[in-house]
């Protein structure tokens, strides 16, 4: 059970490799989380996070693999999930997800059917499936990662960026069904974080690193704020940015 | 039945959890059959040992009755009853509770799951101490229990957070008093170890004591304290004295404060004043019961001054050999510049049988402290180390925070305990969010 001051004890991770979910994990495993659920698709990825969540405190790193391209699948490993963490589930953050090659992808029909799986309708498939179960429970929150490229699409990642907004959007509207339930739902926006994911790529004003995440999540939980941006001050940057004209905004994007 | 919104008196880690009062025995036995289940007096618990997310609370409301008082004192009421309730009936027959602590609003099932204690512990013992007989329901049947029929059954249950069954009237042994006053003598000490000598030296010669402490002084003025100490007035010594029962709280409050109310500023000032207002030393004052037991009692929903983030409670026990743990705590305290209230000071004596049953003897030191500093969390956990090097213990029932592992030390009987339960209720059902967070009996 989660403690006085939020703390939870048992946590599931779905897109367990995800390195902004690792990092949060070991922030969390090092106070009171006991017990981290870890699903994914690479089981090589999972074992390391699994030992590095039992490096900093944790002791039962159960591992369940998902098929994030398989929509259809997502309630199985939800419950596959809750079956392994074998308690109360204090907090649940979905992870999965996949930047892609917008340039590639966006010729291919079937790579965009795969970036909306991925990004948009596993999640929401697992959403309504968590749902269900937290709701049951009586308690618990889900903090779902969108990305500040959700709040306004940009032409260089519009396949990802647009599977995040659908995400981040049909998240708010969750949120909001969650009222007088118990269970409360976040959404993590962050910036640009230098990890796995966008090794390569330029960097971008307002990156930070994964660990830096993990403190405005962990400072986010223990506020009722709907929105988690990382860093904070985006919130503003994108107060602007959304509302540009379409030139500005092609032009800032461009360069950035 | 309802789904509801649960939490402590502290008002944190709420949770939902469909609600039943049950007014009869079969209807306990019966939410007892399948679970998971945990029973509900007042909700003045700090932290979360009656709730049970997406479980079944019992409200014990409606379990009342108050029998006729015998002549040596021996009442039995529903479990559902509080002290409240006890008092009113029977200060004016001349009868008062052995054992109470700083409110009349909690249940007789409530105080007997934290075997609560009072002012007078170094002298009555516990709650559980003034017990004749209880009866419990429990997943396997109705069990009539007394220090010697089922006495397992019976001292697993003082102190046992709920978590051995439901308790549905208790049979006990009331104090009889001549008047509704008591004599007071109140001290100001200018730092810890000169309140500490005092109650050394002094305590036993009253039945009621107890010394409130300043966390928020610093240097030589650390942990000043004022020590009231009195014992209940004779017809003798105040012929006028009448036996009214206390009135009930005038003043409420309607909201929850903004959460940074009671901040390190707002509180050292409350503090300097409340000190300041205390006389140097008075002897003798006579104070009606209600004023001197309960002065929480005069505020309604006083837990919302905290705001909406809550509070939480940290009381700790520790042998006399083992008092610098006291000093060395409200140090951390008082230098951290995390905020808390007057804290709470008392000595103990014996521990009764109860195998989770929190007071032993030597010193106990209570604190407030409102949710929020981000030091807070580590600050506790560092205490919690200091308390187990020194083979002490926290209260569950102000706990919200602990970690499984420092329970099973703080409580060499934690395993005999989950034995009891476990015979008792072989099932697993009966549990609690505080069960679940500190792995007590689960599975």
């Amino acid at each position: 059970m989660e403690n006085a001051f939020g703390q939870p004890q048992r946590i599931i991770v779905l897109g367990g490799s995800s390195e902004i979910a690792r990092s949060v994990t070991r922030k969390l495993a090092s106070a009171r989380t006991h017990t981290v659920v870890l699903a994914g698709r690479n089981p090589e990825l999972l074992e390391a996070a699994a030992a590095e969540a039992q490096e900093y405190g944790a002791t039962s790193t159960p591992i369940v693999t998902l098929d994030a391209e398989n929509p259809a699948s997502a309630a199985a490993t939800v419950d596959e999930a809750f079956a392994a963490a074998d308690g109360t589930v204090d907090l649940v953050i979905v992870a999965v997800g996949q930047l892609g090659n917008q340039f590639d992808d966006e010729k291919d029909p079937e790579a965009a059917l795969r970036m909306m799986s991925v990004n948009f309708t596993w999640p929401v498939v697992a959403l309504t499936a968590l749902r269900n179960r937290l709701v049951a429970q009586g308690s618990g929150r889900i903090l779902v990662i969108s990305s500040v490229g959700a709040v306004r699409v940009r032409r260089s990642a519009y396949l990802y960026g647009g599977a995040k907004a659908g995400l981040d959007r049909l998240a708010d509207g969750l949120a909001d069904s969650l009222e007088g339930t118990g269970v409360t739902l976040q959404i993590l926006r962050p910036g640009a974080v230098r990890t796995r994911m966008t090794a390569g790529l330029k960097e971008v004003p307002f990156t930070t690193g994964p660990n830096e995440v993990a403190d405005y999540v962990i400072a986010g939980l223990a506020t009722s704020n709907r929105v988690i941006w990382s860093p904070p001050i985006l919130q503003w940057v994108y107060l602007v940015l959304r509302h540009l004209p379409k030139a500005v905004w092609r032009a800032i994007m461009d360069r950035a | 039945m309802t789904r509801q919104r649960l939490t402590g008196w502290g008002r944190t880690s709420a949770t939902w959890a469909d609600v039943h009062s049950p007014a009869t025995e079969e209807a306990v036995l019966e939410a007892l059959a399948t679970g998971p289940v945990i029973a509900r007096g007042l909700g003045r618990s700090y932290g979360d040992p009656a709730q049970l997310s997406g479980g079944v609370v019992l409200a014990n409301e409606s379990l009342g009755g108050i029998s006729a008082i015998s002549d040596d004192g021996i009442v039995t009421v529903g479990a559902g009853v509080s002290i409240d309730d006890l008092v009113t009936l029977s200060i004016p027959q001349g009868w008062f509770v052995p054992v109470t602590p700083g409110t009349r609003q909690v249940s007789f099932g409530g105080a007997i799951a934290a075997d609560v204690h009072g002012k007078n512990h170094h002298v009555d013992g516990s709650i559980g101490d003034h017990v004749l007989s209880m009866r419990i329901c429990t997943p396997r049947g109705v069990f009539e229990t007394s220090p010697t029929v089922y006495p397992d059954l019976f001292w697993a249950t003082i102190g046992g957070m709920g978590l051995t069954g439901v308790v549905t009237s208790i049979t006990l042994r009331l104090l009889r008093i001549e008047t509704d006053q008591v004599f007071v003598d109140t001290t100001r000490f200018s730092n810890l170890e000169s309140v500490m000598t005092a109650m050394l030296a002094g305590d036993d010669d009253y039945r009621y004591s107890v010394a409130w402490v300043d966390c928020m002084t610093k240097g030589a003025n650390m942990g000043r304290a004022i020590l009231t100490r009195g014992d209940h007035a004779t017809r003798a010594e105040l012929p006028e004295a009448t036996l009214r029962a206390p009135t009930g709280a005038k003043l409420t409050i309607p909201f929850d404060a903004p959460s940074g109310l009671l901040n390190p500023f707002t509180i050292r000032v409350f503090n300097e004043g409340w000190f300041r207002i205390a006389p140097s030393h008075r002897e003798h004052e006579a104070q009606p019961l209600g004023t001197f037991f309960h002065p929480l009692d005069g505020l309604n929903s006083w837990n919302r001054l905290y705001g909406r983030r809550g509070f939480v409670q940290y009381q700790f026990a520790v042998s006399d050999a083992h008092a610098d743990v006291v000093v060395q705590a409200i140090q951390r305290l008082s230098s951290s510049g995390v905020p808390s209230f007057l804290a709470v000071l008392k000595r103990f004596g014996a521990a009764n049988n109860g195998p989770l049953s929190f007071p032993v003897s030597g010193w106990t030191l209570a604190l407030d402290l409102p949710v929020g500093p981000g030091a807070l969390p580590s600050l506790l956990d560092d205490l919690d180390e200091m308390v187990l090097a020194a083979e002490g213990r926290v209260y569950l029932a102000k706990d919200s925070r602990l970690r499984p592992e420092a329970l099973r030390a703080m409580y060499p009987r934690l395993d005999e305990f989950i034995a009891v339960k476990n015979t008792y209720d072989p099932d697993h059902h009966l549990t609690s969010d505080l069960a679940r967070r500190l792995n007590i009996g689960v599975h």
